[in-house]
């Protein structure tokens, strides 16, 4: 049995091994509650003024190892929308790396052109190590199942946004548990604001018990469920649908027995909270029919549009832009 | 023969570092830890070793050389028991446990196949984040293990 530091922000924890760049984001631990608080303010801002040109003369690359639509393409939308430029590759067989370059020296070579690096690798830890070879500051955008932190900024965002607020949430959390990044993440943001989680999984994808060790140590209710039942909806929130990811297993039987286990269809709505929003990190297979789509408590496509908001601020603490000073000057 | 003079029978140091109390089972993994196979000192290393407290135990007795602090804490993980004697002209002058450092570094691989450190060639490195039982987290992509399970290289 393990568990996850609350202060699992090893790099700032342990003296002598901070990442060399202190503008990089890793993981969401990286971020304190007043600093998510005010990218939060800052993404809102950028809601409402989605064009500036701070970005002007910045070159940024985006490297994506591993496949990506809606992030790749928020990131650099977001870039563009701020004045910069982009380069990059969305699909790593086209590079070095398919005759043996190693991440470090992909890394360096790329630091030579560019001012911030954003970076999607299929393995976990790669973006962590990529701090550690550069001074260019790098944005984290997936690496493996381990860390997503720009989709926890925009899952936090949409959860402010529909809600209100984000202290006191019923939130529920459904579908695979066990390899889902995002969920992972969204939970371990969440601890600054006095969540109840609900985890609705089978056995073979429930939450890992570290991240239930996370909750108990940090005060978070939680409760399991195998059945995704109208008593569990109609007391939520925010109903977190997620994919059972086929990539992430290596034995497809076991994907087949578990795919179509956790599906949401317009009448199980009938019941719930006014307030009740859907989210999903897309994209999604069947696990939310298509029928859902037109409820307005459906919100996976506006979410997937608040990714463009979060980024923008999100490369502006990257490269150490103070949005504040931009709200003031536009006034 | 008593017992004292069974241990002589291994060796007398004049001066130099013995390590004692290490647990059978992972006494040539200290052994690889320490990298003193590449030592031109004189070098005793005994194992299955009658221990009172533990059954059997290994020893490692090397001649001349005073080993860094560092060094010999990177046993810690997988010998938590030994105990590190320093001898000058025959006598133990200190006696110490060896102590389970904060970080660990280029001991242990991630049993994470999908670890960037399974993939690159780059040292490894663990944070103790759990003293009883000993559990290292891997600093790149979040595994822990227990130290009973760490793969040590």
């Amino acid at each position: 049995m393990f568990r996850v530091d609350e202060n699992c922000n090893f790099a700032l924890l342990y003296k002598g091994f901070q990442p060399m760049n202190q503008s990089s984001l890793v993981s969401i631990s990286d971020i304190s509650r007043e600093e998510i608080l005010s990218l939060l303010e800052q993404a809102r801002y950028f809601e409402n003024h989605p064009n500036h040109k701070i970005l002007d003369g910045k070159v940024v690359a985006t490297l994506f190892f591993e496949p990506s639509t809606r992030t790749r393409l928020s990131f650099e939308t977001a870039v563009n929308r701020l004045g910069g430029r982009v380069i990059g590759f969305s699909d790593a067989s086209t590079t070095s790396s398919t005759k043996g370059e190693t991440l470090k020296d992909t890394i360096k070579m790329v630091s030579n052109y560019v001012d911030l690096i954003i970076m999607r690798h299929y393995l976990e830890g790669a973006a962590r190590y990529a701090t550690e070879v550069t001074d260019v500051p790098i944005i984290n955008a997936g690496d493996g199942a381990n860390q997503h932190p720009s989709q926890t900024m925009l899952d936090l965002y949409s959860i402010y946004k529909t809600q209100g607020r984000l202290e006191n949430l019923d939130i529920t959390m459904v579908g695979d548990l066990k390899y889902g990044r995002t969920v992972h993440s969204l939970l371990m943001a969440m601890r600054y604001f006095n969540p109840r989680f609900k985890f609705v999984a089978c056995d073979e994808l429930k939450m890992p018990v570290e991240y239930k060790i996370f909750c108990d140590e940090n005060g978070i209710e939680y409760t399991e469920y195998t059945d995704f039942s109208p008593e569990v909806i109609n007391s939520t929130d925010i109903l977190y649908m997620t994919r059972v990811q086929r990539e992430r297993f290596t034995d497809i039987m076991e994907y087949e027995k578990v795919k179509n286990l956790y599906n949401l269809h317009n009448s199980m709505l009938d019941g719930s909270r006014d307030n009740l929003k859907i989210l999903h990190p897309l994209p999604r297979v069947n696990e939310i029919a298509l029928d859902v789509d037109d409820n307005p408590k459906a919100y996976y496509f506006q979410q997937a549009r608040n990714g463009l908001y979060a980024r923008q601020a999100l490369i502006c603490r990257a490269l150490g832009i103070d949005v504040t000073k931009l709200k003031e000057s536009d006034k | 023969m008593t017992t004292a003079k069974k241990e002589l029978a291994v060796a007398a140091l004049r001066n130099g570092t013995v390590i004692d109390h290490i647990p059978s089972s992972v006494l040539f993994k200290a052994v690889n830890i320490l990298g003193i196979e590449k030592l031109d000192t004189q070098l005793t290393i005994g194992n299955n070793l009658a221990s009172e407290r533990y059954g059997t135990k290994g020893i490692i007795k090397v001649a001349d050389v005073f080993f860094p602090e560092t060094t010999l804490n990177r046993i810690a993980l997988i010998a938590p028991t030994a105990v590190v004697n320093i001898i000058r002209d025959f006598e133990v002058v200190e006696k110490r446990p060896v102590v389970l450092p904060d970080v660990i570094t280029g001991i242990v691989t991630c049993d994470n196949p999908k670890c960037i450190t399974n993939n690159e060639p780059m040292k490894t490195r663990f944070h103790v984040v759990s003293r009883e039982p000993v559990t290292i987290r891997c600093h790149y992509c979040g595994h822990s293990v227990t130290s009973d399970k760490a793969h040590v290289l």
